[in-house]
């Protein structure tokens, strides 16, 4: 990313459990657990700093934009069905067997488009501000860091990251 | 995964992106070409009329509606079988699941560009959105056709997310990859990805509940193509059980196009190491249930009406099965069955270039079962005065071949641009087992020492 470097102190890990000391030594420094950022090329589910932020709302609000959705086939449905009423095939004019059909479609679409509108608010993609990122991800490390660390805990910090066993680095 | 293996996997599956062979223009200039050809044909008859097709009465679905209904069923090769191995945690499905979502999304709108070409009018295809016309008639619901857009619609758009969103730390990975242009194009598309465990946990969740939502859509689409059929009155259409039909003979359709296109990019690719004889393995014999199955609808079918003698129905099962059409009918079966229950039932034969004998039968297969039960039924309804022969003229070849090349060249263009298999996904895939993971935290406590 070509974004101005974000004031940060972090260190790359090799493997998760070292990435796991790291976040530990963090904690033990007194740095709040929103404070500590991690990053890595894939999910690691192993490991109890990959835990964190794992509750979501998500699935209700898919429940909710898929409710909304077939609001709107209700809506859409027998509101064209009585705006102009054609009969057809000895139906009744608001047919609620075809009906059935296009309320079940747009439920579906409204709750995969809440979820994908859910996913891109809650993990903040994409986003404006410049964020902390090193290429050396990609090739398997795993960061972990403080972003804007006030000047009194930097040290600290540096301590605790290198007492995980990663290669320090600031920005 | 230590540092290595992921240098490895990056290495071998970015390479397709950053390096070109002049193999890889020759073949987009060859179905370039083809595709340029079809292009023209349906120019041809845009400029001349719909009369320079086959199409006219009493056969007015003929093979522009047959590779609708084809396409669409191959279309069910990705995102389904995807969100199902997803969601029963299938190990083995990680290098597969992109090589097959892609199928679906360049088949669906393959597929859906067919009513468009047999509209004849394309530039009045905006009549197929239901909107309130200035004439003041509204989209009839009570239409199977609307049921179709509304489902392909649905389908397409979920397709094209469940693809895209896994995709996105895969652009990622590319972005830190690579320099300049390229660099300045991939950043654009990661959105500024980080990979913190929030977004890995946003993004799966994400994919469990679209995987969730995908599978029904999927099978609605295909139960909807069939009502196009069923919902009329003409002889071997009116079936209760068109739905489960159509369903099952997409599923198998896809699933070979998948084998398929797997085969070829193994091949072309040099992806050996990812695609693994053990996936065309447990492909093919997904593919001999899906052939069973399909045996089993075909045989209910054809039983139900022999039974019955109908006399309309009975006619058209006279002429697929004896008459004019017997050679494409029994052409069939082979493909369908005889073929794949041989080669996919002998586990010695199920091999790669068994499966991919196996799935090539099944295409020819699926595409002449979707002619047959087209053509003949409109050709033969219920008073003889209504009977009628259909003969496909060039232009109607020309862009059905067209469209396979179509396939080809954006699965061809796709693989150049995006890994094909899912980079981080088969990094996930080359962690320990969680039994293993649970040994190795009792025998080092991480968090128990340092709380």
């Amino acid at each position: 990313m070509e974004d101005e470097p974000v004031k940060a102190v972090y260190a790359l890990y090799a493997d998760p459990d070292a990435a796991q000391r790291a976040v530990n030594g963090l904690r033990a420094a007194g740095v709040a657990e929103r404070d500590i950022t991690v990053m890595s090329a894939e999910p690691i589910e192993e490991h109890e700093f990959s835990q964190r932020d794992k509750a979501t709302w998500m699935h209700a609000i898919a429940g909710v934009g898929g409710f909304i959705g077939l609001l709107v086939a209700i809506w859409l449905t027998t509101l064209t069905e009585r705006a102009w009423p054609l009969v057809t095939g000895n139906m009744p004019i608001v047919a609620w067997w075809p009906n059935l059909i296009i309320m079940f479609e747009l439920t579906m679409l409204g709750g995969i488009l809440a979820t994908v509108i859910t996913l891109m608010i809650t993990a903040k993609i994409p986003s404006r501000q410049p964020r902390l990122y090193d290429g050396e991800i990609a090739d398997g490390k795993i960061l972990v860091g403080v972003e804007n660390p006030s000047e009194a805990s930097v040290s600290a910090v540096e301590r605790a990251l290198l007492a995980g066993g990663g290669r320090l680095k600031t920005t | 995964m230590n540092e290595a293996t992921a240098r490895r996997i990056n290495g071998d599956l970015l390479r397709p992106l950053l390096y070109t062979s002049w193999r890889f223009w020759a073949l987009v200039v060859f179905l370039g070409a083809i595709v340029l050809t079809g292009l023209g044909a349906w120019l041809y008859q845009m400029y001349f009329g719909f009369g320079v097709s086959g199409v006219r009465w009493p056969i007015f679905w003929a093979f522009y509606v047959t590779n609708f209904v084809f396409w669409i069923g191959i279309s069910h090769a990705g995102t389904l079988i995807s969100a199902i191995l997803r969601l029963v945690n299938a190990r083995w499905r990680r290098p597969i699941t992109r090589c097959a979502e892609v199928i679906t999304v360049f088949a669906l709108m393959i597929g859906a560009m067919f009513p468009i070409i047999h509209l004849g009018r394309p530039w009045l295809a905006f009549w197929l959105i239901p909107y309130p016309s200035e004439r003041g008639i509204w989209p009839n619901f009570r239409s199977p056709l609307v049921w179709d857009f509304f489902a392909i619609n649905t389908y397409l758009t979920g397709s094209i997310l469940f693809l895209l969103l896994p995709m996105i730390p895969d652009f990622a990975l590319v972005r830190d990859k690579t320099t300049g242009w390229r660099k300045t194009i991939y950043s654009a598309l990661a959105l500024r990805w980080q990979g913190t465990p929030k977004q890995w946990h946003r993004l799966e969740s994400a994919m469990q509940i679209m995987a969730i939502a995908i599978i029904p859509v999927a099978v609605s689409v295909h139960t909807i193509v069939s009502f196009d059929f069923s919902m009329a009155p003409v002889p071997m259409w009116h079936s209760t059980m068109f739905g489960p039909y159509f369903v099952a003979g997409a599923i198998f359709s896809g699933i070979a196009a998948l084998i398929l296109a797997m085969a070829l990019v193994r091949r072309f690719l040099h992806l050996e190491e990812y695609l693994h004889p053990v996936h065309f393995e447990n492909l093919g014999k997904l593919l001999l249930m899906m052939s069973l199955l399909w045996t089993y609808f075909i045989f209910a079918e054809r039983l139900t009406i022999w039974y019955g003698n109908e006399s309309a129905e009975v006619a058209v099962f006279q002429v697929t099965q004896r008459g004019s059409f017997a050679p494409l009918y029994w052409t069939m079966v082979v493909c369908n069955f005889v073929v794949p229950f041989v080669i996919l039932s002998i586990r010695k034969l199920r091999t790669i270039a068994g499966c991919v004998l196996a799935s090539s039968t099944v295409l020819v297969g699926m595409w002449l079962e979707r002619f047959l039960i087209i053509v003949p039924s409109l050709g033969h309804k219920y008073l003889p005065y209504s009977w009628g022969r259909y003969q496909p003229r060039p232009v109607e070849i020309m862009i059905t071949v067209s469209t396979f090349a179509a396939m080809g060249l954006l699965y061809v263009l796709f693989s150049k641009l995006v890994p094909i298999i899912s980079v981080w996904e088969l990094k996930v895939g080359e962690h320990p087992f969680p039994a293993t993971v649970v040994h190795q935290a009792e025998d080092v406590p991480l968090w128990k020492t340092n709380p």
